[in-house]
């Protein structure tokens, strides 16, 4: 199991992701409770929801469906990461050549 | 002769059975390990070992699958391959790397045991590209080709391939292991920056031997290596390499991944290194690792000459697009009539080391046209057509020009080395491709890029520094501060003879201001610059203090 799945107490929203096992592509997880293609398709855990919410996303490593759980803090104003790191996952490679 | 047929006088190396059987059930093996993980039967731990060991990694947006070029030496229907799998189980692109190896950036788990089969119709796979083993050896770009080299590098990177591939003492080293050889007193390899880095050479005899320098290296500790010995006979090539390595992985630091690196061993133990290596060669049962002059001649002759026919040398047409190409892009062959022709992978504003599968198609066929079905990968992510009659020159430019394969911009500004950084590497801390493209958009102007003449510029994404800033003119390392990429800048670094680390300059950039902060440098660059002098040359004379105060000086 990922080690980057210890993460500190959340003080923003949370989405968790992860990549799919099967073709490495990144896959969103929230409150619905499913691995979704974007991270438009989820509803973040609130912070103090966080844990559950780790545990929920677990899962999918346990069911082999996923690889590389880890938390990301979210802007409360909607699913988007706050670190850039995790915004290139969403939106993709910045470069345009290989991106589509 | 299908378009998987190697080109007969191609000098890469040709499998035996014996190397096809293994390749085929190393596939069936690592095939059956993908099966079980997609199956639940492998959890991620237990599989990870196993996927490395084959070369695919899981990076930022999908797994990622690095092939073997050995020594950056391919022949036509090896490059017309890796097009092909580019195409049909990639997005239609590979990246040359700087350990001239090719990385396939949107491979999915399922299709791996199809690209590998691919691969082996060839006689490519893509073992030991991860992992703590002995990695790709690297070599001369120019090798077998330059006027400049006293011993053809290729055929003691072949045996040094074939000893390192599967050493059963060697496949759990304390942390990866890069070697580089070159055959030329003019260093093109970066050998000092290897964690061993071999010089070919001829005695007065004219016999074959090699110097040998370990501890080089890159990455958090930058350190220049350290000459082991002056002179190492050909037969007993091997013998030495196996002392080093056994040294390395006896004594090397396993339980600290930050000192892992041979060269903080090589660091620490100074002389007693040396001394140490010196002991176990003496003490090894040497006439096990003689190197067997047959088998140096067996395999030499997969490298033997291409058929060169008796021409003269000749001038170049006047066409000035085509002189101004030729002026950066076309090199001196050691064979009357002919010339080295490297192609840039770096056109303004495109991903350094990037090629398309139509790419790889049209090199390969321009090779098989003009270069005996022989292309090379350089470490700075181009490619070269070694051999190349210069009549042809001309009509080779025309069919580069017509691949969007004709930036005319070799050793210069915009001929920058980079990282795939954040983009792609789930180890980076920044963006590393959008500065090298902002960069050599700034520097379009070809008039400009001559003017500035040679300038090297290194853009690593991480400390781990895959983009070897430490040893760029110009080095950029984006790293995090607080959620935000900034890059810091070191000037003065320097890959060659005169190996040299960069010196950090001082507080990083922004990735807004890091463009800038280079178009500074190169403006105090132009206005202290002696005739003749190169960015380099003038920073060794004026120091690095003009360049600070031009960066930093209040507004």
């Amino acid at each position: 199991m990922s080690t980057k799945a210890k993460a500190r107490p959340a003080t923003a929203p949370v989405v968790f992701t992860a990549n799919r096992l099967r073709d490495g592509r990144v896959v969103w997880f929230g409150t619905e409770g499913l691995w979704r293609d974007s991270i438009a398709e989820i509803a973040p855990f609130a912070p103090d929801a966080a844990e559950a919410g780790l545990a929920l996303a677990r899962q999918g490593e346990r069911d082999q469906n996923v690889v590389g759980v880890y938390a990301v803090e979210v802007d409360p104003a909607g699913p988007i990461p706050l670190k850039f790191r995790e915004r290139l996952r969403v939106q993709g490679p910045s470069v345009a050549a290989e991106a589509a | 002769m299908n378009a998987l047929t190697p080109p007969q006088y191609a000098r890469t190396y040709r499998y035996d059975e014996i190397d096809r059987e293994f390749l085929q059930e190393r596939i069936a093996e690592f095939r059956g390990q993908i099966e079980r993980r997609l199956a639940g039967e492998l959890t991620e731990d237990e599989f990870k070992p196993l996927r490395l060991m084959n070369g695919l990694y899981l990076q930022l947006h999908a797994y990622m699958l690095r092939v073997a070029i050995p020594y950056g030496l391919l022949n036509s229907a090896q490059l017309r391959q890796l097009g092909r799998i580019a195409r049909r189980w990639d997005r239609g692109f590979g990246h040359f790397t700087t350990r001239q190896n090719i990385q396939f950036n949107w491979t999915k788990l399922e299709d791996v045991p199809a690209m590998l089969e691919a691969l082996a119709e060839v006689d490519m796979h893509a073992i030991q590209t991860s992992g703590n083993c002995i990695r790709n050896t690297t070599t001369d770009e120019y090798a077998g080709a330059t006027p400049d080299e006293v011993v053809d590098p290729l055929v003691y990177a072949e045996i040094l391939r074939q000893w390192s591939t599967l050493h059963p003492e060697f496949t759990w080293l304390p942390r990866k292991f890069k070697i580089a050889i070159t055959g030329s007193p003019n260093d093109r390899v970066a050998a000092q920056v290897h964690d061993v880095g071999v010089l070919a050479k001829r005695n007065e005899r004219g016999e074959v031997g090699f110097e040998v320098h370990a501890g080089g290296g890159l990455g958090r500790t930058p350190i220049i290596a350290r000459k082991l010995r002056d002179w190492v006979p050909e037969s007993e090539f091997l013998a030495y390499m196996e002392a080093v390595l056994r040294v390395y992985n006896a004594l090397g630091q396993r339980e600290n991944i930050y000192k892992a690196r041979i060269k903080i061993l090589v660091r620490d133990l100074g002389d007693e290194f040396t001394q140490m290596v010196e002991r176990e060669y003496e003490r090894m049962p040497r006439d096990r690792y003689r190197l067997d002059p047959d088998i140096v001649a067996a395999i030499g002759a997969h490298f033997a000459p291409p058929p060169f026919a008796a021409l003269e040398d000749q001038e170049l047409p006047e066409d000035p697009e085509f002189r101004a190409w030729a002026s950066t892009s076309v090199r001196a062959h050691r064979q009357p009539g002919y010339a080295s022709v490297t192609i840039s992978l770096k056109p303004i504003g495109g991903i350094p080391g990037d090629a398309s599968a139509d790419q790889m198609e049209a090199v390969a066929d321009l090779a098989e046209r003009h270069s005996f079905g022989e292309i090379r990968v350089t470490h700075v992510q181009n490619l070269v057509l070694p051999h190349v009659r210069q009549e042809d020159l001309h009509a080779l430019w025309q069919g580069l020009r017509a691949a969007g394969l004709a930036t005319p911009n070799i050793g210069l500004i915009s001929d920058i080395i980079a990282c795939p950084g954040m983009d792609y590497c789930a180890l980076a801390t920044a963006r590393s491709i959008p500065i090298a493209q902002r960069i050599s958009e700034r520097f379009a102007s070809l008039d400009r890029q001559h003017d500035i003449g040679e300038c090297f510029i290194n853009i690593s994404g991480c400390i781990n520094a895959c983009g070897h800033h430490h040893v760029a003119h110009i080095g950029i390392l984006g790293v995090d501060k607080r959620g935000e990429e900034v890059y810091q800048v070191t000037l003065g670094g320097s890959a060659t003879n005169d190996a040299a680390i960069g010196e950090l300059i001082g507080p990083a950039f922004s990735y807004d201001t890091i463009v800038d902060a280079v178009e500074t440098l190169i403006t105090t660059y132009i206005a202290h610059r002696s005739p003749g002098e190169r960015f380099i040359d003038t920073y060794r004379r004026i120091g690095v203090t003009p360049f600070k105060d031009a960066l930093y000086a209040p507004a």
